[in-house]
């Protein structure tokens, strides 16, 4: 280490580092994990809301299932039951009703002073952002196999390993979604409200523009069209084709390609938000 | 610990532009305590930002304990404490886990953070709380947690923005008696900001005054009393048997030559009022009073009023701060 040395004091000498020495891959991980850590804990000490947010797809489905056998009346969609075909969509909705909130729940913290104290730590700023993205895809992951495994007596085919790949496309989206979702609560900034406006009007039209509640098929053909621009139609249909049991194939890749293009998207403009807002 | 030069920052608001903080130096040493004093806008929590690293500059540079903070801002917060103007407390969380994540947040070892913010609980007041949200706390606990998370990586140097702002008078000086001990106990450096006189004038070794955002005085409080501002000394004259010109004639005749100002007024019934300006008012008194009785002027009453540092910011700026803090 080389000293330093300021041309009025001369006393400007830098200390060793009070950080332990490591890669900074190392700092990477252990800075996204304390992050995750702090957002976790809120999470787990209050076991009411975990509860009611963990049996939230349950009652979804139920509610909403029986109706689509109804609509599309033989019960099935190219051949398979309408849950197989159902179950992929509602997972994918709290993944981005969850990782959507990220910037909501930061709104707060921007108001009372917890952001700034985050950002005054040494902690890396994309870590800051993953960090809280993991925090709202964690519940997903107890969610879907919850939601899974009550689906399975109702013919639900479950293949584990395929579900594994369909979480993992899953949360590398969910991460660039949810660092937008920061950088949208970032600009918000004293102004809750666009915020909220935003995301609502965006999540709807993006949701209803996947097909993930009702198929596309049966839409008109701009909305076809259309969706072929949104980045949530390739993740649905790589969703529904993992749970259908394929994984070599095209739609899982391009599924793939899509989370990687969103997270790469979502974490520049994340990180440059951060550095710019205080 | 701190050397900036030429710290400017422009802000960008709605097509114009506002110079919030235009060439500023300082050099701050190791062990002092400096606060910044200035109305609200001047610059101040500016200033600091841009020192925490929080900012980038517009124009300038700074070196913070050891490291520029534009080209190695992580080096340098891995050293300072930071206490903002609000909470750092996330509301929703529990007070011990957020001591703790602060602890993570620095990689301090989990049984090190355990036992510093077990002891920085004990020493602010806090014990007990450790289950308790931050919102359930109280404003002036909840300013305690703050200083107690700004101090969990033991920094060498740290940064407070208005440590007491919207705290009752009560919560205001057991706050202090709690930073001044834990700073002898860390031997830290602190740079504040603050718009309360009484608090600067107390607290402070040294004050930067800060306007425009642009220094405008920068010294121990006692030397900004004494070279910007004036003590006022009021002696009011018994005239006796001499008519009141007489009385100030008689005065005006015997006062040093380091008054720097002299007013009489006579009131109607033949009493008089001396006005004296000085920047050493007390030790000025006695022999003034001396002196009158030796030329047989009778002083009824003697008044002497301090220079404030609020008179010092009115001779430089021309505006009281008090009444823009208020």
């Amino acid at each position: 280490m080389t000293a330093t040395t300021d041309t009025t004091t001369g006393t400007h000498a830098p200390t060793a580092s009070p950080l332990p020495e490591r890669t900074r891959a190392a700092k990477w991980v252990h800075d996204t994990s304390v992050v995750f850590i702090r957002e976790i804990l809120v999470t787990l000490r209050d076991p009411f809301t975990l509860i009611f947010s963990l049996l939230q797809p349950l009652v979804f489905l139920g509610l909403f299932g029986p109706l689509l056998d109804g609509m599309l009346g033989a019960g099935s969609i190219d051949g398979e039951s309408a849950l197989q075909w159902f179950l992929p969509g509602v997972l994918v909705m709290i993944a981005i009703f969850g990782t959507g909130m990220v910037g909501g729940n930061l709104l707060y913290e921007l108001m009372t002073g917890a952001y700034e104290r985050i950002l005054a730590t040494p902690l890396d700023r994309s870590s800051i952002l993953v960090g809280r993205a993991l925090k709202e895809f964690a519940p997903l992951v107890v969610q879907a196999l919850l939601i899974t495994a009550v689906a399975i007596p109702f013919g639900l085919s479950f293949y584990p390993a395929h579900v594994l790949v369909g979480l993992l496309i899953l949360g590398v989206f969910g991460i660039g979604l949810g660092s937008l979702s920061y950088a949208l609560g970032l600009a918000s900034k004293n102004r809750e409200w666009v915020f909220w406006g935003v995301q609502q009007s965006l999540i709807f039209p993006l949701l209803l523009l996947a097909g993930m509640m009702l198929p596309l098929e049966a839409g008109p053909e701009w909305m076809q069209a259309v969706s072929k621009f949104n980045p949530l139609t390739y993740i649905v249909d790589a969703e529904r084709t993992l749970f259908s049991g394929t994984m070599w194939d095209s739609t899982v890749a391009w599924g793939v390609v899509a989370a990687l293009a969103t997270c790469a998207v979502g974490l520049w403009v994340g990180i440059w938000k951060v550095k710019r807002t205080i | 610990m701190v050397a900036a030069r030429g710290l400017t920052k422009t802000f960008k608001r709605k097509k114009e532009v506002v110079e919030a903080v235009k060439q500023v130096d300082l050099d701050v040493a190791d062990g002092e305590l400096v606060a910044f004093l200035g109305p609200n806008g001047a610059g101040k929590s500016t200033t600091l930002r841009m020192l925490t690293s929080l900012l980038t500059p517009t124009e300038g540079s700074a070196m913070v304990a050891g490291y520029d903070v534009v080209r190695d801002p992580a080096e340098v917060r891995a050293r300072i404490g930071y206490i903002g103007q609000g909470n750092a407390g996330g509301y929703s969380y529990r007070v011990g886990d957020e001591l703790m994540n602060q602890g993570r947040f620095y990689s301090v070892p989990a049984d090190v953070a355990r036992q510093r913010s077990a002891e920085l609980l004990e020493a602010l007041e806090l014990s007990g709380m450790e289950k308790r949200t931050v919102l359930s706390l109280s404003g002036g606990q909840r300013r305690r947690l703050d200083v107690a998370m700004g101090l969990m990586n033991h920094p060498r140097l740290l940064f407070l923005d208005e440590p007491t702002t919207g705290l009752d008078p009560h919560a205001r000086a057991n706050l202090w008696e709690h930073i001044m001990r834990l700073r002898v106990e860390n031997e830290m450096t602190m740079l504040l900001t603050t718009h309360y006189l009484d608090e600067a004038d107390a607290m402070a070794e040294r004050i930067v005054l800060i306007d425009h955002g642009t220094v405008i005085a920068d010294a121990t409080p006692t030397a900004l009393k004494r070279d910007f501002a004036d003590d006022v000394v009021t002696l009011g004259l018994v005239p006796g048997a001499d008519t009141a010109a007489v009385v100030v004639e008689k005065a005006r005749s015997v006062l040093p030559d380091d008054v720097s100002r002299v007013e009489d007024h006579v009131a109607p019934d033949g009493s008089v009022r001396l006005v004296l300006a000085t920047n050493h008012g007390p030790d000025l008194v006695p022999p003034v009073l001396r002196s009158l009785e030796a030329v047989g002027v009778t002083v009824g009453s003697a008044d002497v009023k301090q220079a404030s540092l609020d008179d010092v910011f009115l001779n430089l700026t021309g505006r009281s701060l008090r009444e823009e803090a208020a």
